[in-house]
């Protein structure tokens, strides 16, 4: 049993880093094809001319939502909220926003451009992206205990925090992500 | 099979995919897609390189090991995902300069890459500061209905919005 385990980690390590793979080259391949990694999509989303990159992220989050609540009623899977903060969320929000506009792709997206072709994101964006984090790394001990904890309400979802039923939640969420859709549909948005 | 070489899908279809393929990582992977933790740990493996052992010392790569893990080989497979995308739609290009940024700014590449590296690193920073990006937050958490993500999710497009409008209308 002991031998059979300690052949299993490094297996199972490997099944792991290849379903990563796998689910990445997928998620890729659906960004490029919806046009989100270019930085004119991503730009005309921020300006409020090209609402594409907000469908696709509604229409994602409806479908993920009800899926994943449908699966973890059933028990087949468990949640990860993260854990947040007013400062943490709010503050770092703002700047990752500003970032975005300035960059004009994400973290996900940048990895879609590199591989669609683009430049600014191989040479000037990634450089950016890990001067940025490296530089929050080094900040962090002075920052985790101020500002990163102020209004601090931990890895909570909607539906325990107003203490419902999920599907109290679920429903109407849903049903304001498919009417705010049609809405942009009839304005031509 | 047109719909492979086709360049745009509909921004629904592939949203619904996305809400698919989290389906499967929750089921399958028991983890949520998201990328930026990916570059945070990519930035202390560098600097490992340069100021060894040490690094894995940092309160932060304490929290988060640097290591090559499930996310990791996420970002790579999404670079080979939209690799593949492009050149079966004859989309894939070498381009130092977008459209609507040259419209703006001129088709120098230098200024271009200026902007993209300071963008970078707000955006760098600003992800770890909110422990999240777009797909960690915006799909992934706003999707199991985390507090955390809908505050982000939303702060990320207030901020992304005001800039780009700065940027666009203001200093143009």
């Amino acid at each position: 049993m002991e031998t059979a385990k300690a052949i299993d980690k490094p297996k199972r390590q490997t099944a792991s880093l290849l379903q990563g793979l796998a689910f990445g080259i997928l998620f890729g391949f659906l960004l490029q094809k919806g046009g989100a990694t270019k930085y004119d999509v991503i730009v005309g989303q921020l300006l409020l001319t090209d609402f594409t990159v907000v469908k696709i992220m509604l229409s994602a989050v409806l479908t993920g939502m009800i899926g994943i609540y449908a699966m973890k009623g059933m028990g087949w899977v468990e949640l990860y909220p993260k854990p947040g903060s007013a400062g943490k969320n709010i503050i770092g929000g703002l700047i990752f926003g500003s970032g975005f506009a300035l960059l004009g792709y994400c973290p996900g997206t940048i990895a879609g451009a590199v591989g669609n072709g683009y430049l600014d994101a191989i040479v000037g964006g990634l450089a950016g992206i890990l001067i940025g984090a490296g530089i929050f790394a080094e900040l962090y001990p002075g920052l985790r205990r101020g500002i990163l904890a102020k209004g601090d309400f931990g890895d909570i979802t909607l539906p325990r925090l107003l203490k419902v039923n999920d599907w109290a939640v679920v429903v109407p969420v849903a049903a304001l992500i498919f009417f705010l859709l049609l809405w942009m549909e009839r304005a031509g948005l | 099979m047109e719909y492979l070489t086709a360049a745009r899908w509909s921004p629904y279809a592939v949203g619904i995919g996305i809400g698919i393929l989290s389906w499967m990582s929750f089921l399958i992977s028991r983890k949520p897609i998201a990328c930026s933790t990916t570059f945070a740990k990519t930035s202390g493996m560098i600097e490992k390189l340069f100021r060894g052992k040490k690094v894995d010392l940092k309160p932060y790569y304490q929290k988060e090991k640097l290591a090559v893990d499930w996310q990791w080989m996420l970002v790579v497979g999404i670079v080979i995902g939209s690799f593949i995308s492009a050149r079966l739609s004859g989309d894939f290009n070498w381009q130092w300069v977008p459209s609507v940024w040259a419209s703006a700014f001129g088709e120098g590449p230098a200024l271009r890459i200026v902007a993209a590296l300071a963008g970078g690193i707000l955006l760098g920073f600003g992800a770890r500061w909110a422990d999240g990006c777009t797909s960690g937050h915006g799909i992934s958490g706003a999707l199991q209905l985390a507090v955390s993500s809908w505050i982000s999710g939303i702060c990320f497009f207030i901020g992304g919005i005001i800039a780009a409008h700065i940027i666009f209308k203001i200093i143009v």
